[in-house]
């Protein structure tokens, strides 16, 4: 009976401990997933801080800006999409945050003008080139063209270009 | 379109013509984009606010849920506070605030506001517990206030008079409750 009861004592035990392990595996509480400094950086690179201008988030070395990048990451880790996250930076500190500016109100022009212009400079600059090559030359009427010339020197070249 | 004239040496050139309406939407088009850059510039160039101006109108939601709209606080002088977590002048500043507002708390015709500038909910409120700040508080949403009032840094400190006319500006940290106490006594004796 003892020897049985020294055999049902470790068994008891081992029994006990992998319920608990497999209760522990099945604690209902989700563990959050990690974000990483790429995946905030990813999203980061494409906004700008008020404070220190023209220094993309990702990397701008302020204290405000580390704070954004923490802000990103919480969201992230709440499940946010990258269009979410943008849009509450844009409703909560403006939309100068964005590296490209929405393409809304007076903002058009910055993705209409450029072309415009480009096309326009395309314009001219063949402008230009038809003037370079020089005006159509007409022969005003009752004129003698090179080839009726009554000039030795011009009767000469013009027959020399008809030999070529 | 061509037209036929007549050169110096007698010859007769082609002149095309050019599109006259093409052009004139041209000169249209660079007119207007003058014409805009001319009032950015000038928007941009405005500088501070100056005291005699009438204070733009704001809105500010606090943390605690409660709006503020400063064209409904006529008949009190408001004391504009733009401040942020990060700003360590801001942090210097803070309990001389609360000071000076526990003092005109009770009068009633004199209330605080502060603008929490390109902060983070989190840090905004840990910042108004760690200096136990009571007056009302806020996110300036989308940047607007700080716009509006032509703000170039933080901490700021806007008191505009019981007619909404900007009476007061402070473009750096206040030194002293004392300090508060006078600038708002001067807008109040008035």
């Amino acid at each position: 009976m003892k020897e049985k009861i020294w055999l049902a004592l470790p068994a008891a035990l081992i029994l006990g401990l992998l319920l608990i392990s497999t209760a522990a595996a099945q604690d209902p509480t989700p563990i959050p997933p990690a974000i990483t400094d790429d995946q905030v950086n990813a999203i980061a690179r494409q906004m700008f801080c008020p404070v220190c201008e023209n220094t993309p988030l990702d990397v701008c070395p302020t204290q405000a800006c580390a704070e954004w990048r923490e802000l990103i990451r919480d969201e992230l880790a709440q499940g946010w999409s990258e269009q979410q996250i943008k849009d509450y930076f844009v409703q909560r500190f403006g939309p100068r945050v964005l590296g490209a500016p929405p393409a809304s109100g007076l903002n058009w022009l910055v993705y209409v003008v450029p072309p415009v212009i480009f096309l326009v400079g395309l314009f001219l600059l063949y402008r230009a080139y038809q003037g370079f090559r020089g005006p159509a030359v007409v022969p005003a009427a009752g004129m003698p063209t090179a080839a009726e010339s009554d000039d030795p020197y011009i009767k000469q070249i013009e027959e020399e270009l008809k030999k070529q | 379109m061509a037209t036929e004239i007549e050169d110096a040496n007698g010859q007769a050139t082609v002149e095309r013509s050019r599109p006259r309406w093409g052009l004139m939407l041209a000169w249209l088009g660079l007119a207007a984009l003058l014409i805009l850059l001319f009032f950015g510039l000038l928007k941009a160039q405005r500088g501070q606010m100056k005291v005699g101006e009438k204070a733009p109108d704001l809105t500010l939601t606090s943390f605690d849920g409660q709006t503020y709209k400063l064209a409904d606080l006529k008949g009190k002088v408001v004391l504009v506070n733009i401040w942020a977590s990060w700003c360590k002048p801001c942090e210097a500043e803070a309990p001389f605030l609360e000071t000076a507002w526990r003092y005109y708390q009770p009068r009633g015709d004199v209330l605080f506001l502060g603008v929490a500038w390109t902060d983070t909910d989190k840090k905004s409120s840990e910042y108004l517990q760690k200096f136990d700040i009571t007056y009302p508080n806020g996110p300036d949403l989308g940047t607007r206030i700080y716009q509006a009032y032509r703000s170039t840094g933080v901490p700021e400190t806007y008191i505009i008079d019981r007619n909404g006319v900007l009476a007061y500006a402070k473009i750096s940290p206040f030194e002293s409750p004392a300090e508060i106490q006078q600038a708002i006594d001067g807008v109040l004796g008035k």
